[in-house]
């Protein structure tokens, strides 16, 4: 059974009784067995949890019920999601034990759906990283070279669905980090708008930028999984009640006449020519297919990862705080309230997140609250306003997604600014709110992969799937 | 130098982080050299920009999304405190806050 299964795929085999839920489900943790030790892309498994719901799917198979969408599928989700009763730590030591008392919106709606969860994937400590080096139980290995990053922060989802270790994952994006992973490890990352997709139940990192989407490897079960969970939910109250289109419908549309906006600011120095070369060839394929490709700016780009450092650093100041010793999590005793807050907080979160938390209460403090988060806040409009602006002219903005292709294991991490430069060409939707796909685009030297990032206007899911899609058949993937 | 020792320390005082003499030095120059970066914002003219303070303010469902303030039973309460560090139910336990 070792081969890439689809979502369809599984849904044929069940439904003729080729295989059984639960035998795909021990098929997918023996690969597990065997491969995870070298790639660490998994920390936790739920295998307890995966056989019970295996064997509902099998159950509906034996009473010839119709199967719902994601039936039987193996899936993996981030560790900053949470499952109630299987461990969730964030990548962090702070909360190396803890269980949630519940599941998080998008992980009930999988599972309602009939998707099988696995287990729960390493990732950058409280998602904040670019190569998921950051993460206290140690990195995950790229699983097309495994002496590379496989990017971050969702790098274990990514390198799990990369491996066949899982169909399709969840991951979270705040800057970057279902994207960038997506590209470094070969497969299609998808983050919807902001509010399409509940967050209740992702550990929050930075609220006004943290998504939760998926990884398949294609883009058809990409847009299977994302109907699945996006959809208001009452317990979040950023979540959108603007209606969930049937993507998958959608997306085959023909993109004749499409136009497709290239912004030249995304093309500067710093891009690797092995990237740029596979992106133009890219570019091409969209020519051939009939789109029309414009040429715009988008003034405010060279700006965003410097707005999105205050931004993004301010909000985890703020969403940490609530790490202290008292509700859950580790514990450093103390006769004192505050000096256990103090030497729980400083014991149980690693480097990148206290720099984060430095950086983000110091942005915030009095006196330098106006000449920093303001202005953040106020240069993340104008980086709005550019997608707005590009909108009015252009059904879809295509880009690179990573200036560069996976880099080598301890390669970046002496130097954070140098690590926050990899997010440039994604941290723009971020602050946007917009959607946002990578799709592979080829290899560089027939090996590194290249993703080509498609953005969208606010709540067009369905159009940057219909240009995936067609960019895939096309043969985007391997240009 | 746009960030001191001193700020470094005082920041860590206002969250609560312990923070050794390695790292106070680490992070200052780290964080230096952020803030360094950072300052290009001021290349731009922001005096005539709203901040932005909402994400996808225009979207036209958002007057939806309220509920009402009404309780609605948890029945979490014992899982929660199962999992705390030093749970006493119903509450949890922290060391002294105020001295006699």
């Amino acid at each position: 059974m070792t081969k890439a299964w689809t979502i369809d795929g599984v849904k044929e085999a069940l439904a003729a009784k080729k295989v059984s839920a639960r035998d795909l489900a021990a098929d997918f943790y023996k690969r597990i067995g065997e491969r995870n030790a070298g790639l660490n892309a998994y920390l936790t498994l739920s295998e307890e949890r995966a056989y019970a719901q295996a064997d509902r799917v099998d159950a509906l198979v034996a009473a010839g019920k119709p199967l719902p969408a994601l039936a039987g599928v193996p899936v993996a989700i981030k560790d900053v999601i949470s499952t109630r009763g299987v461990r969730t730590t964030c990548g962090s030591k702070i909360l190396e034990n803890y269980v949630p008392p519940y599941d998080a919106t998008a992980v009930e709606r999988l599972e309602a759906a009939g998707a099988v969860i696995l287990g729960k994937t390493n990732c950058d400590e409280f998602a904040m990283g670019s190569s998921n080096e950051n993460s206290a139980y140690g990195a995950v290995r790229n699983p097309e070279a495994t002496d590379r990053v496989p990017g971050g922060s969702s790098g274990g989802s990514a390198a799990a669905v990369a491996a066949c270790l899982a169909v399709a994952s969840l991951g979270t994006d705040t800057g970057g980090s279902i994207r960038q992973p997506g590209s470094f490890c070969g497969i299609p990352a998808m983050m919807g708008s902001y509010g399409r997709v509940s967050r209740y139940g992702l550990i929050a990192f930075a609220s006004s930028l943290d998504r939760i989407g998926p990884f398949a490897t294609n883009t058809r079960d990409v847009a299977a999984i994302l109907n699945v969970i996006a959809g208001r939910d009452a317990n979040d109250s950023t979540s959108t009640s603007a209606p969930v289109p049937d993507y998958r419908a959608a997306m085959e549309r023909p993109v004749k006449g499409m136009r497709i906006g290239i912004p030249k600011e995304y093309f500067g120095e710093g891009m690797d020519d092995g990237v740029r070369q596979k992106i133009e060839a890219g570019i091409e394929v969209f020519r051939r297919l009939g789109c029309q490709l414009h040429p715009i700016n988008m003034p405010h780009t060279d700006y965003a990862i410097a707005t999105y450092y205050i931004i993004a650093t301010a909000e985890a100041s703020s969403n940490l705080a609530r790490y202290d010793g008292v509700r859950y999590g580790l514990r450093v005793e103390d006769d004192s309230l505050v000096a256990m807050y103090r030497k729980t907080r400083g014991a149980g979160f690693g480097a990148e997140v206290k720099r984060r938390i430095v950086l983000g209460t110091y942005v915030l403090s009095a006196g330098y609250y106006d000449a920093y988060y303001l202005k953040g806040q106020k240069v993340r409009a104008l980086i709005a306003q550019d997608f707005r602006d590009a909108f009015s002219k252009v059904d879809v903005i295509v880009t690179p997604t990573s200036p560069v292709p996976a880099f080598k294991l301890g390669e970046r991490t002496s130097d954070p600014l140098q690590m926050y430069l990899a997010d440039i060409y994604t941290v723009t939707g971020s602050l946007a709110g917009v959607p946002g796909i990578s799709v592979p685009c080829g290899r560089i030297s027939g090996k590194l992969p290249v993703g080509l990032q498609i953005f969208g206007p606010p709540f067009g899911e369905a159009t940057v799937l219909q240009v995936a899609q067609a960019f895939e058949q096309a043969g985007g993937g391997s240009v | 130098m746009k960030i001191s020792r001193e700020d470094v320390e005082r920041v860590a005082e206002l969250a609560y982080l312990d923070l050794n003499g390695a790292e106070l030095e680490m992070y200052r120059k780290q964080i230096d050299e952020i803030l360094e970066y950072i300052g290009k914002l001021n290349e731009l003219d922001t005096s005539n920009v709203e901040p932005m303070a909402q994400v996808l303010a225009d979207d036209q469902t958002a007057d939806e999304t309220l509920r009402d303030d009404a309780v609605v039973p948890c029945q979490i309460a014992s899982d929660v405190l199962k999992h705390a560090p030093d749970p006493e139910p119903p509450y949890f336990r922290v060391p002294k806050v105020i001295e006699r």
